[in-house]
């Protein structure tokens, strides 16, 4: 029971910086906008767009859930496309020499170009923006997947071996274990270029979404509400990046244990 | 299947990589039960001798004979973070296929025997050195091989806790007579513990010297103090020193 307040008062300690330091750049904004009489329409004060966010927030919300929908849905194919690309590279040195140069190299096309193009190949649909998102996170994860199965230590490779392991069971019991920590790095990464994924993918062209709306408020001069669209999208990114530490404490619980060690 | 009285035999090995000559006509040979030491300046290739004898590499020339199969612990304790002290010590049953539970089962039966009753559920990280050394010979002797390979096995313990564990193996060994193979490079543990003391020569290594420890059992700690103690660890002492002068 001392466990779960314990852990409240570390993450406030690590929260309250940023907290402090976003507070000052608002208040700092929002009397700039007020003393200098900027016109809302230029830069709404951030008082400004909460209201209006609010007092809109039934749309604002409509065209939050797909977005959250393709997000889920592109990281998700991302997410198990990255495990049997990785794995593959793991297992093969064929694949490692062929496909790996080529998945680096994939990553220099650029987004901007692709995403029109798989607008007029699959629709309007949910199925081109799940794409967007799946090619923007599906590199980060996968390298740093592979990378985790490279990282497990020689000895306890051979002790296993000599325990009588086959591959696929000194893969199970020590290689993807020693890949966590790894896995969750890349995790953090891809996490936060997915919401964005989806918004740009609905920029291309949309029915409904934060991009489509941010753009449709562009239009009509309402800043404040592209505001608050942004607001909506940076929190969640946060709440997913917030997401994979909780993932990582019921997935790898000793890490939890091993830092109370350290600690004492 | 048995040819001869021994569980190993290992007869005129030698072991190359490449241009460098690691083993050179290499001979030990150990009884069953037998609990023998293996000693040697360091980088004389004792850590070759036993990837050849539990498998993991082939000899260039000579042969390498087991009686049933070995159980290798190595040097590092190698327990996993991830994996609570029970895990750890059925991870050797679960590298075989044995199924998780059962695994578990058979691993906690021991842990009584060695001390470790009550750590089931802590993390590797959380015990004390000599409690970690004992979970890896648990996760090693569970596997009900009869012939044991420790490599350095107290290596990284303080002296105090070392001579606690060597005494602790000698009483363990004695229960269970395993036939065990030692490497160190400590002259006191190898006497103290062993019945035969394999002296090995620097690289190319071969065994230069094969030593009788008279020594009765049960062995205690006064032991050491012993003039006959004394005598075979001054015995061990010129056959390395003698070679290593050569």
């Amino acid at each position: 029971m001392t466990a779960a307040p314990a852990a409240l008062k570390r993450a406030a300690r690590a929260l309250w910086p940023p907290v402090v330091l976003l507070a000052v750049v608002i208040g700092a904004w929002q009397l700039y906008t007020t003393a200098a009489g900027i016109d809302p329409t230029t830069l709404p004060s951030p008082a400004r767009v909460v209201e209006q966010g609010w007092a809109n927030r039934a749309d604002l919300w409509d065209n939050t859930l797909p977005t959250l929908q393709e997000t889920l849905l592109g990281f998700a194919v991302s997410f198990a496309a990255a495990w049997v690309v990785a794995v593959l590279l793991d297992f093969s040195a064929a694949a490692r020499r062929g496909l790996y140069p080529l998945l680096v190299a994939s990553q220099t096309i650029p987004i901007v170009a692709v995403a029109p193009l798989l607008i007029i190949w699959f629709g309007f649909g949910l199925l081109p923006k799940m794409l967007v998102v799946t090619l923007t996170t599906f590199f980060p994860l996968a390298a740093n997947l592979a990378a985790g199965f490279a990282s497990t230590d020689r000895e306890a490779m051979r002790l296993l071996r000599s325990l009588g392991a086959g591959r696929l069971r000194v893969f199970r019991l020590v290689r993807v274990p020693s890949a966590m920590p790894y896995f969750f790095a890349g995790l953090r990464v891809s996490i936060t270029y997915a919401v964005v994924g989806a918004v740009f993918a609905e920029y291309a062209g949309a029915e409904k979404g934060l991009g489509i709306y941010m753009q449709a408020q562009k239009s009509a001069f309402r800043t404040d509400l592209v505001f608050a669209a942004v607001a909506v999208t940076a929190l969640l990114s946060v709440a997913l990046f917030g997401a994979t530490y909780l993932l990582q404490r019921l997935v790898l619980p000793w890490e939890q244990a091993l830092r109370k060690e350290n600690r004492s | 299947m048995s040819e001869g009285e021994f569980q190993l035999d290992v007869r005129g090995v030698s072991k190359s990589f490449g241009s460098l000559e690691v083993l050179r006509d290499l001979d030990l040979a150990v009884r069953p039960g037998e609990f023998a030491a293996v000693i040697g300046p360091s980088g004389s290739g004792k850590s070759t001798l036993f990837n050849l004898v539990s498998g993991l590499d082939r000899p260039t020339s000579g042969e390498v004979r087991v009686d049933g199969q070995v159980a290798f612990m190595p040097q590092k304790d190698l327990l996993f973070p991830w994996r609570t002290v029970l895990d750890n010590t059925a991870l050797g049953l679960e590298a075989q296929g044995v199924r998780r539970k059962e695994a578990r089962r058979r691993a906690g039966e021991l842990f009584g025997a060695f001390g470790l009753d009550g750590f089931q559920s802590a993390y590797p990280f959380q015990l004390s050195g000599g409690m970690r050394q004992r979970a890896a010979l648990l996760r090693t002797v569970v596997l009900e091989r009869p012939v044991l390979l420790l490599d350095e096995p107290f290596g990284a313990l303080d002296s105090l806790t070392r001579t606690e564990m060597q005494l602790w193996l000698a009483d363990m060994w004695q229960r269970y007579r395993w036939t065990v193979v030692l490497v160190t490079h400590d002259i006191r543990e190898a006497v103290l513990l062993a019945d035969t003391v394999h002296v090995l020569s620097p690289r190319p290594a071969s065994v230069v010297e094969r030593i009788e420890v008279p020594l009765p059992r049960p062995r205690r700690a006064d032991l050491i103090t012993e003039p006959e103690f004394a005598a075979v660890e001054r015995r061990v002492l010129d056959a390395l020193h003698n070679r290593a002068a050569r």
